[in-house]
């Protein structure tokens, strides 16, 4: 349990935030800029707050008004840095002992042979940091952090410096971080499909304000602006339970009350629930039933829930799913215009099944 | 022949000597003025600066002189020092090993600086979320990541001390066995009829030192480059 209330002014910047998380994920969404980074050194101690309180597990790290400020090395918090920041004068080993050097002996910590299995990193203890791959890198980064037997683990944007092949290869060993470890993450990143699939969680951060907080279902697609490039970041979570994998067409099939979803790839045991996460730009509406003729796999049905104009050419739909769940299509304002959409009238929204796969689907956590 | 004669020896050896324990005893407060340098802010720090760096500029006679007077036998510093630790410092070696390390200083403390200034705060910051404090921090990752500069500013330093002359002879004199370093012995000779050879034979001594310094310091910082090329 972690619960979190700061406000820090650096020149013209100024950062009040607060939120609170039991376990599991919370992730700290917002674009470069917007003070996640400064929260997670708040909690880290290494920026000192004008004014809050940081408890974690029942116990105070900061409380201005009780004069109370617990130093870094005491905090027992375990930090990954974007950049993976590996001590560059030691091996991969001696990086990841630092900290279990460092941590209290009484207590049962995390295991050194399990961290390194988990983490795939066995095979190179002996090397030089220097000699690692950016994803290799982080892997030991993520290591030597959770091996300081750490109550919480913050991850500073731990995948933004890495192609999106080695993401596929990180964002499952962090889940397996939470099921197996069992350790509270706050996850900081500005990337939808990271924060869609990793955490339960979401608080939404705009110029150092709260904007929004919630579960990701409900937070993701809503506050986001549909402009410019952001428009590509902009999704929908979906949950809905893998019913079918085809092996045939290697396709896996999640079934929701508003349709089949189908996507690329085989994902995983069948029967168990997943997340898909859909961008707002990969969606076709359609106020009819489209015709069979059409190459679209994916029809999910639902009704329009609001509209929203933003001053350039496009539009934002919300659409309420039958069943249960929340979609957010952009579409240009002409289409809505030329469709004559309106709220609460019947919907279709059309998917092409090529822009899914298998690694948009997150399991559900345990 | 290239044979040296006792006396000379003793000015090599005493050189030597005094050039080791200068850069050796300088090295802990060069370590922490260059780490205030580096890290702390403070009103007044330009003036910390140039202080360190005055000898640089100074005649060496007036940096000998004021030695002279601050730590002679009746001087301010020197008469408490001599009363209550037993330390001496005018005319003996240690005073020669003093004005060695006052001269070196300057060049000891800003390699150390420039190193400890590219070093990335957030891997301290890494190594204190990890559990250490600011002392382990400073042992376990400061300190080793400015090895460089270490070498380097131990090496110039101890360059500077071999060949130190101006504030060593005004603040300890020339006296043989004692304060008589390889640069005062020439000096001596070239001022006695027949000194010649001495000077001769002294002065190839110091070619070969200086020219073995200067490999050493090369060799030194191609095996930390080959390192830091891996760091990077």
């Amino acid at each position: 349990m972690i619960s979190v209330d700061v406000a820090l002014k650096l020149g013209a910047f100024d950062l009040e935030v607060a939120f609170e998380n039991d376990a599991g994920i919370i992730a700290l969404f917002g674009r470069s800029g917007s003070g996640k980074s400064v929260t997670i050194n708040l909690i880290a101690g290494l920026v000192r707050p004008d004014r809050g309180r940081i408890v974690l597990d029942g116990r105070v790290l900061l409380d201005t008004k009780a004069g109370i400020f617990v130093p870094k090395y005491r905090r027992r918090v375990g930090l990954v840095f974007q950049d993976a920041q590996l001590f560059p004068h030691f091996s991969v080993r001696r990086n990841l002992l630092f900290g279990h050097w460092f941590a209290p002996q009484q207590e049962p910590g995390i295991a050194f042979d399990a961290v390194v299995a988990t983490l795939g990193i066995g095979h190179l203890l002996d090397r030089h940091p220097t000699l690692l791959s950016g994803g290799e890198r982080q892997r030991v980064a993520i290591g030597r952090a959770l091996l300081s037997s750490p109550k919480i683990l913050l991850m500073d944007e731990p995948l933004a410096a890495l192609d999106s092949e080695r993401k596929l290869e990180i964002l499952p060993l962090i889940e397996s971080l939470r099921d197996e470890f069992r350790i509270p993450i706050v996850y900081v990143s500005h990337a939808v499909e990271e924060v869609a699939r990793l955490a339960a969680r979401v608080v939404v951060l705009e110029n150092g304000r709260v904007t929004a907080v919630g579960s990701v279902e409900d937070v993701l697609g809503q506050n986001l602006a549909f402009t410019g490039e952001s428009r590509f970041a902009q999704s929908s979570v979906i949950t809905g339970r893998l019913s079918r994998v085809d092996t045939d067409y290697g396709l896996t099939e999640i079934a929701h009350p508003a349709g089949t979803i189908w996507l690329v790839g085989e994902a995983g045991p069948v029967g168990r629930e997943a997340r898909v996460i859909i961008h707002a730009t990969d969606i076709t509406l359609s106020p009819t039933k489209p015709p069979p003729n059409l190459s679209i796999r994916t029809i999910l049905s639902g009704t329009v829930a609001g509209i929203t104009f933003d001053h350039g050419p496009l539009a934002s739909v919300a659409i309420s799913l039958d069943g249960h769940g929340q979609l957010v299509a952009l579409v240009t304002r002409k289409a809505i215009d030329e469709l004559g959409l309106h709220r609460d009238d019947q919907v279709y929204a059309l998917v092409k099944t090529v822009a899914l796969d298998e690694r948009m689907v997150a399991a559900k956590q345990a | 022949m290239f044979e040296l004669s006792p006396e000379e020896w003793t000015a090599i050896r005493l050189s030597l000597w005094i050039a080791v324990t200068a850069t050796l005893a300088s090295l802990p407060l060069g370590i922490f003025v260059a780490y205030v340098l580096a890290r702390w802010r403070f009103p007044g720090k330009v003036l910390i600066d140039g202080i360190v760096h005055l000898p640089l500029v100074l005649p060496p006679v007036v940096t000998g002189y004021i030695l002279l007077i601050l730590f002679g036998r009746h001087g301010p510093l020197g008469a408490p020092l001599a009363e209550y630790l037993g330390i001496v410092f005018s005319f003996r070696w240690t005073g020669a090993a003093l004005a060695c390390a006052v001269m070196g200083f300057p060049l000891m403390v800003r390699p150390i600086r420039l190193s400890l200034e590219t070093i990335d705060r957030r891997l301290e910051d890494a190594a204190g979320t990890l559990g250490a404090n600011g002392l382990w921090t400073f042992a376990l990752i400061t300190l080793p990541l400015a090895l460089p500069g270490l070498l380097v500013g131990s090496i110039l330093c101890f360059a500077k001390a071999l060949g130190e002359f101006g504030a060593t002879i005004t603040f300890v004199s020339n006296i043989p066995g004692e304060t008589q370093t390889i640069s005062a012995a020439i000096y001596t000779y070239t001022q006695v009829p027949n000194g010649d050879a001495s000077a001769w034979r002294l002065t190839i001594v110091a070619i070969v030192i200086a020219l073995f310094a200067l490999i050493m310091s090369e060799l030194v910082q191609r095996g930390v480059n080959k390192r830091l090329a891996t760091f990077a």
